[in-house]
């Protein structure tokens, strides 16, 4: 099935936020901190205020006197030892009396054109006394810098998961011990359409519009009117129209939407803000930057006794809007990964540098635990000269096991890790590997091959777990079933769509259920005043959860027709079968089709007592789990040893995504995970200098993968479904990002004579490997 | 300010703009037509890319007075009559797209590729989209839709 809603796209008609204008609009730029760390002593704003074209010039003083609220977390972390809350930074959508970070919000400047507020933004003059900055994630904690008052020693929270005790017992039964230090490094999530927004306040009703780049509307409403106070939750309209790629990055509530929210009443006009590519990535939220140690007990079989962990995982300079959840209950829950590690123990300090804020992009968590332990794991494996399937194999969770309750929380529903690794092994002719080495040595060429064996967890989550762990919100989703009387279909659910497409998963699935042509079913997202309140779309959820939600109202829709149906076909109610659009009376050729029944629902006159007239129906839906998507890729590398040249030659990924509804989709999204997992491994990195400057601000400096550093991919599936959701589905839009820099890493290790290589494994990098392997 | 006038699409145009107005700003705000993208400030996504007197430019790096009196194509006029042009048909065809971020500048950059060279292989077309950038699809369906693309265009 091809994608419904490619025509706009192709044809130039997407309709993104910065394509949206409104008469009498203005626009907004603003007053960036070119600091990482400085006391504001004065802002001086008269310049810009005469400055032709200007409206307006506001402060973060003038948004506290309006009693703006500032932006929050939305997850509270307990600590070690009985500590109940992390420590949380007042952060202010508009700086107050000091300066974080390179590109913190100072002030903002509303102007006719945006050429004007840009002028205007340059003749802000601000008087800073620059303090010294903290930048090093390893370096944070208890450095003689301290950032904010409200965290001494620049800790957010320590915290820790597992059972130490246990641990140390496996640590000394252990036959061998592999130990390794660990980089993830610091990405920027580069969504190609830069975030905006367009706020507007209706003067005769009172009611504010905002159009938005996010991934979840509501989320944006209820945070922005019960947290930061700029407008009542009924009288604010979020619309995130086309949505240009997230990653994460457009889920959280950044300043410049709650300031041009603010201000636009103040004002009296819209305003509109679109970030500038520099402008991104110094503010949008940042990926992933631990420095871990790990630590791998085996028995001398090669099973895994133990595994022990310390992670320092960099904030950045406030707490972004789900930030404290990643490094913890998203990463380190999954550290049990597809094995039967009977003890873990982890603990995370969660730490403030003088750097952009870091929360959830591509896989949140998940990649970072992923590539920790399949790099312990394929490094015990040349340890103990063990093949690196083979001990894979030997400590998979094995089928008859599920549910399997792990030592870090989760309890995984189902799957079959075998299947995947040998379907892996399989395509990438694993079996050939060693000739294929053998040739290249032959040209002067070294050959490394990879494995990752992943599991995630998606489809986040019961509300009630999520609350019990320190979440503020809960993750369940919506869907409203809406037949109109000619008997097509709105479907409406509270995810959004972002570039996965929703509107035709969505529509299959609910053309699948109701028996109508799928041209008949349109899905309509990211409009607070048109569809339900729901929790949008990240960390692989929707079409576990919302997908979920639609079958749910979808069964109702068939409860109610089959009422009507018996009526109008004279017939007891337990007595009609339902199945592809028709109901029929058991037995009988006696049937109605589903656009009938919306007939007769819109024009009752012929309708049994006591139903409502109507055909629409809404549910809501708390998942019982997460899923646990789970799979093996295997990438293969050709390195020029004189050079440090990498080749991926052969990259295979083989994933268990439960049931899928449209291939296709599926497909591409595992290859966009796969070439950012690719990026993050040899290419990617966002580097701060010891000032806090970022030197990586441009896709001049920051090595974004293009065509030409990618090689295809060969993609299977395997396939357990979920038996904890109604359509058996997992989730499919993180898992080659989860997967694929262990893969990559794992592989160039191989090639280079197994030394460490940190990420991005740069030209240089792996030279240097290959000098010192020879 | 100069008055600047081209044929966008095969339509005559024409707006007062400032001498600093770039090509992109004259196609997005002054005409109108917003399949445009703009992706940086560097000249590195290509999510820009229009045809100037058939060539494929990057719209963020042109003046709109550098366009004076050119045949402008975009996005928008491409497919005829409601008919997707074989490189679009090809994008939907073989999932080119996903989020549609960049899908403009990719599709005039495909089309002006496969004009200009025939027989296209995998790594030819790597190579040569070394100007547009695109987060979403790891490229292996771009790749796969230029291929089919050029093949649709004769090529």
């Amino acid at each position: 099935m091809r994608r419904k809603e490619d025509y706009r796209f192709l044809t130039g008609n997407g309709n993104y936020t910065d394509d949206i204008s409104v008469f009498g609009q203005t626009y907004a730029s603003f007053v960036r901190s070119p600091h990482a760390h400085a006391k504001i002593n004065g802002i001086n704003t008269s310049a810009a205020a005469a400055a032709e074209g200007v409206v307006a010039v506001l402060t973060g003083e003038e948004l506290a006197a309006d009693g703006v609220g500032p932006l929050i977390c939305g997850w509270n972390i307990a600590g070690k030892n009985g500590v109940e809350a992390h420590n949380s930074p007042v952060h202010h959508a508009l700086a107050i009396g000091k300066v974080n970070y390179v590109g913190d919000h100072v002030a903002v400047v509303i102007a006719e054109t945006q050429a004007q507020a840009q002028a205007g933004a340059e003749m802000v003059e601000v008087d800073y006394e620059e303090l010294p900055a903290v930048v090093g994630t390893g370096s944070a904690w208890n450095n003689a810098t301290q950032i904010h008052e409200e965290a001494p020693a620049n800790l957010c929270y320590d915290w820790e998961i597992g059972d130490a005790a246990a641990t140390d017992a496996a640590f000394a039964a252990a036959a061998h011990v592999t130990t390794i230090d660990i980089v993830n490094n610091r990405l920027i999530p580069n969504a190609m359409e830069p975030r905006a927004c367009l706020a507007e306040f209706n003067q005769g009703t009172g009611d504010w519009t905002l159009h938005v780049t996010s991934q979840n509307p509501h989320v944006h409403r209820l945070v922005m009117s019960a947290f930061n106070g700029v407008a009542p939750e009924h009288k604010l309209r979020v619309i995130a129209p086309d949505v240009g790629g997230g990653f994460g990055s457009k889920i959280f509530i950044y300043a410049e939407e709650v300031v041009c929210t603010w201000a636009t009443r103040k004002v009296g006009r819209p305003i509109k803000w679109t970030a500038q590519r520099s402008e991104s990535f110094l503010c949008d939220a940042h990926g992933r930057d631990h420095v871990s140690k790990a630590e791998l007990a085996l028995d001398a079989d090669g099973k895994f006794l133990g595994l022990r962990v310390n992670t320092k995982a960099n904030l950045g300079a406030y707490l972004s809007t789900f930030a404290s959840a990643v490094p913890t209950y998203m990463y380190a829950t999954l550290l049990a990964g597809t094995y039967t590690t009977p003890a873990i123990y982890c603990d995370v300090q969660g730490v403030f540098t003088n750097t952009a804020p870091v929360d959830a992009y591509r896989g949140a968590g998940r990649p970072e635990a992923t590539y920790l332990l399949e790099r312990v794991v394929e490094t015990a494996a040349r340890e103990m000269n063990i093949d690196p399937a083979d001990l894979r194999r030997r400590n998979y969770i094995q089928t008859d096991a599920f549910p399997y309750q792990t030592p870090v929380v989760h309890q995984y529903d189902i799957g079959d890790y075998g299947a995947s690794l040998d379907k892996a092994c399989d395509m990438a002719d694993v079996a050939g590997f060693a000739a294929r080495r053998s040739e290249s040595e032959a040209n002067g060429k070294r050959r490394g091959l990879g494995y990752s064996s992943y599991i995630e967890a998606c489809g986040i989550a019961p509300s009630a777990a999520v609350g019990a762990l320190g979440g503020g919100v809960g993750l369940w989703e919506s869907a409203d079933i809406r037949f109109n009387a000619t008997g097509s279909v709105t479907v409406m659910t509270g995810t959004h769509n972002h570039g996965q497409g929703h509107e035709t998963a969505f529509a299959q699935v609910v053309s699948d259920k109701l028996g109508i042509p799928i041209e008949n079913v349109e899905v309509v997202e990211g409009d607070t005043d048109k569809g339900p309140f729901g929790m949008g779309t990240y960390g692989s959820r929707s079409i576990a959860v919302g997908g979920s939600a639609i079958i749910k109202a979808a069964d109702k829709i068939i409860d109610k027709g089959k009422k009507i149906a018996a009526h109008c076909l004279e017939a007891a109610e337990d007595d009609i079968e339902y199945d592809g659009g028709n109901f029929t009376v058991a037995g009988t050729d006696k049937v109605m089709n589903i656009a009938e029944i919306a007939f007769a629902a819109y024009v009752p006159h012929n309708y049994p007592e006591g139903v409502e007239p109507g055909l629409h129906e809404q549910a809501f839906y708390d998942p019982l789990n997460f899923s646990f998507p789970a799979g093996v890729h295997i990438c293969e590398v050709e390195v020029d040893p004189t050079t440090g040249e990498t080749e991926i030659v052969r990259y295979t990924a083989v994933d268990d995504f439960g049931t899928i509804i449209n291939p296709m989709i599926v497909e591409g999204q595992v290859h966009g995970g796969i070439g950012q997992g690719v990026g993050q491994a040899m290419l990617e990195a966002a580097n701060y200098d010891e000032n806090g400057q970022l030197v990586t601000g441009s896709y001049m400096d920051y090595t974004m993968p293009r065509a030409d550093n990618l090689p295809s991919f060969d993609v299977g599936t395997t396939s357990t479904p979920s038996p904890l959701n109604p359509l058996g589905v997992k989730g499919a839009g993180e898992a080659g990002a989860i997967a694929s820099p262990p893969a990559v890493i794992n592989a160039i290790t191989d090639a280079c004579g197994g030394a460490m290589i940190d990420m991005p494994a740069t030209q240089e990098k792996v030279w240097q490997a290959c000098q010192a392997a020879e | 300010m100069p008055t600047v006038s081209m044929t966008v699409n095969g339509k005559a145009v024409s707006a007062d703009v400032e001498a600093r107005t770039l090509l992109v700003q004259y196609i997005r705000d002054h005409i109108g037509l917003t399949g445009t993208h703009i992706g940086c400030d560097t000249s590195q996504c290509g999510a820009c890319v229009v045809h100037v007197n058939g060539k494929s430019v990057k719209s963020c790096t042109t003046l709109a007075v550098q366009a004076e009196g050119a045949d402008v194509t975009t996005i928008e006029g491409l497919a005829t009559g409601g008919e997707l042009h074989p490189m679009q048909a090809a994008f939907k065809e073989n999932h080119g797209l996903q989020c549609g971020f960049c899908t403009p500048g990719m599709v005039m950059s495909a089309v002006d590729l496969a004009n200009n060279m025939k027989n296209l292989d995998e790594a030819t077309i790597r190579e040569q989209l070394d100007g547009n950038i695109c987060r979403c699809t790891g490229y292996h369906n771009i790749v796969k839709s230029i291929k089919d693309g050029a093949s649709r265009m004769g090529g």
